[in-house]
């Protein structure tokens, strides 16, 4: 790859993973409090929570682009036509939900049921022991996978290129077209999507490291 | 391939031969000698952190000296000449080294996933390369001197400590070996369960193998072995005979851990 | 009503490219076991460059999305003149990809496995590399079974990413049916179906073997 073919590319190929970043953390966004509304209902039991329990498995049962192509292509016939920009972060933060959703749950899980009857003991309702007893204690469980969820959200955004969502990927796909330089141009992306990942990689896994320290001196 | 340790007696099976061993910045052995006769039974007794441990493991190469040298039969364990200069084996020739070398661990690190009788059997025929058919007699005699015959279609998790502890000396002798390390054997186990693995230690003894015994059981040591070796803080402090070790100690930190010790067992079975 | 008819009529094409799903699936998880493995075993058994090398492979393609990974594969190297058809180059990828992250699934497996263990089959005459063999990994695969189950899974969903390669499976069907007759709602859906029908069983499975290892630990 020329020098000059790389300079040009570059702004555009920014910007490109600029919105990849916004798809990131919509998407995440869409997920944590899906995810968290879910494993709610789960906990809730009933039929909220079969609903929940049937909703979780499907959606991780199917790939995430089957998902996004449901979204994208799926709902035209109805007269829902969804920009791909939307429809990447809906679709992706659906697929996550249903993750986050079993990962708040180990969370909760997590925590002894001792907890739960001190805290009914001294007259705290259900949902002031999810808030103040629960939920902070699940952090330590919770934290690490929703760290490892966000790396892996950040390189699932480049399937969204697959509707034709303005991120990254496409843009590479474009440039490799248009310039007939395959090879140099998605190893570019495939540096920046590194130079992205790997601080966040580092991150959880000083969280792991840690949340693991705590739990030692904390004892069991 | 036969590298003659020159200086050593002229009888000796294991000799040792100024060993020191630094973890980090901890002295953990400090210029260690020592030889052990064809036949002879060594006990190695003293503090916990001594350093018994540390040069059991030199000797079986788990741990690599940073000075000095063990042998074993004239050959030097772990190292080899070349071009005049002694260098690491590689890995298969210090297995091949091993195999002459019997080991049982404090924790009996018997293989979970095997028999009683698998696990005795594994040396034979995975390393040595002998059939099974020709194998199975000799584990089964093996188990059958350790008491355990009925037990050779068990797996370690049903097995008692004390019968795991057997398994792992069979599994040890399946390899024919010229020398046996016992590193703390009966130290993980429960006070009634130490006496059946002491038996069959014993019986050992009483058929010629030559041992290198650490151990914390002082009146074993007196009635097994030739020869007493008492270390502290890494070093040799004193060594002699059982009798004179045990009843006539003329160095001061003997006297002082044998006190100690002695005391504690007479407490003990007084309880 | 007819628009579902019509599905019924394009269903064994579907099944015929789940089929080559699965193909896939099952190739790229035999090169991802065998990279992780050898991978694995080399960190243990191995020197410090050594390791550093693998740590490295194992960071950046577990940083890298496996699409990027797969279009350097089919696409990337035709500039250097090597031209893979889809289908291995799907497997290649997809098991390269996943050769990373099985890496550190067999390496915890062995590490879950007390050093002990290594000693005494070294004591026995054993080399390090048959002790690995016979005494760590069988044990090690207690530890390593649920984690590979879960891998097969996330797997077989993302072989629908080949599609973009043109290989010949579910998903690329799928979008070709669509392109003829505008059936996306319906077609999709199927997809969906027939994902949920290879994947459930084999999360069921996962979520046993994890029930057995959890119990087992007790």
């Amino acid at each position: 790859m020329s020098w000059q073919i790389f300079l040009d590319s570059l702004p555009e190929l920014l910007e490109a993973a600029l919105n990849t970043i916004k798809i990131t953390c919509l998407a995440f966004l869409l997920a944590s409090v899906l995810g968290l509304l879910l494993a709610l209902a789960r906990a809730a039991g009933g039929v909220v929570g079969r609903v929940a329990r049937v909703y979780i498995e499907i959606v991780r049962g199917m790939p995430a682009l089957t998902l996004l192509f449901l979204i994208y292509f799926g709902l035209v016939p109805m007269g829902i036509v969804l920009n791909s920009f939307v429809a990447a972060v809906v679709g992706l933060g659906l697929n996550g939900a249903a993750y986050l959703a079993e990962v708040y749950r180990s969370g909760i899980g997590a925590v002894a049921s001792g907890q739960r009857e001190a805290a009914q003991m001294i007259g705290l309702r259900r949902p002031q022991i999810m808030r103040h007893v629960i939920l902070p204690q699940a952090l330590p469980t919770v934290l690490p996978p929703m760290g490892n969820y966000a790396v892996s959200l950040l390189k699932d955004t480049s399937i969204a290129s697959l509707i034709s969502a303005p991120e990254l990927m496409l843009r590479a796909r474009d440039l490799a077209g248009t310039y007939y330089l395959p090879m140099d141009y998605y190893l570019l992306v495939g540096a920046m999507y590194l130079i992205m990942a790997w601080p966040m990689m580092r991150g959880v896994r000083a969280l792991e490291r840690h949340f693991a320290r705590g739990r030692l001196q904390g004892g069991t | 391939m036969a590298e003659q340790a020159t200086d050593g007696a002229a009888d000796a099976l294991v000799e040792i031969r100024g060993v020191d061993k630094v973890f980090g910045d901890t002295r953990v052995l400090g210029r260690v000698d020592l030889s052990v006769r064809a036949g002879e039974k060594v006990a190695i007794i003293g503090p916990s952190g001594s350093g018994k441990t540390t040069l059991l493991r030199c000797v079986a190469h788990l741990e690599k000296p940073t000075a000095g040298y063990v042998a074993i039969a004239g050959q030097r364990v772990g190292e080899k000449l070349v071009n005049g200069h002694w260098r690491e084996m590689s890995d298969r020739e210090i297995a091949q080294m091993r195999t002459g070398i019997g080991m049982v661990f404090q924790r009996f690190n018997l293989f979970p996933h095997l028999t009683a009788l698998e696990n005795v059997m594994l040396g034979p025929t995975r390393v040595l390369k002998r059939s099974r058919a020709e194998v199975e007699p000799l584990a089964r005699d093996l188990l059958r001197k350790v008491g355990l015959a009925h037990k050779a279609d068990d797996y370690p998790e049903r097995l008692s400590g004390g019968q795991q502890q057997r398994v792992a000396i069979a599994r040890s002798l399946a390899m024919q070996p010229k020398l046996m390390l016992f590193d703390e054997a009966t130290s993980a186990l429960d006070p009634e369960l130490i006496g059946e693995v002491l038996n069959v230690m014993r019986d050992l003894a009483r058929d010629g193998m030559t041992m290198l015994i650490v151990t914390h059981e002082m009146r074993f040591a007196e009635e097994v072995a030739d020869r007493i070796v008492f270390m502290d803080h890494g070093r040799i402090v004193d060594e002699g005979p059982p009798g004179e070790l045990f009843h006539a100690p003329s160095h001061p930190r003997t006297q002082a851990f044998l006190r100690a010790v002695l005391d504690r067992q007479t407490m003990a079975d007084a309880s | 009503m007819n628009a579902w008819l019509t599905v019924w009529d394009l269903l064994p094409t579907l099944l015929l490219a789940a089929i080559t799903t699965v193909e896939i699936t099952i190739g790229a998880f035999i090169v991802a076991m065998l990279i992780g493995l050898l991978c694995a075993m080399l960190q243990t058994l191995g020197s410090r460059p050594l390791n550093a090398l693998i740590g490295l492979y194992v960071d950046v393609f577990r940083a890298v999305p496996v699409l990027t990974q797969l279009f350097i594969i089919y696409f990337g190297l035709t500039e250097i003149g090597i031209r893979l058809d889809p289908l291995p180059a799907a497997i290649i990828g997809f098991g390269i990809n996943g050769g990373a992250y099985l890496a550190e699934v067999f390496r915890a497996g062995i590490l879950s496995v007390h050093q002990g263990q290594m000693e005494a089959a070294q004591m026995i005459g054993m080399t390090r590399l048959r002790a690995l063999r016979i005494v760590i990994l069988p044990q090690a695969m207690r530890v390593v079974l649920p984690p590979l189950a879960n891998y097969a899974i996330g797997l077989l969903k993302d072989t629908s990413l080949a599609a973009a390669v043109a290989a010949p499976e579910l998903m690329f069907r799928a979008k070709n049916l669509v392109d003829k007759t505008f059936l996306s709602t319906q077609i999709y859906l199927s997809v969906a179906v027939i994902y949920l029908a290879m994947s459930l069983p084999l999360s069921h499975l996962a979520s046993l073997m994890e029930a057995r290892l959890a119990r087992g630990r007790q």
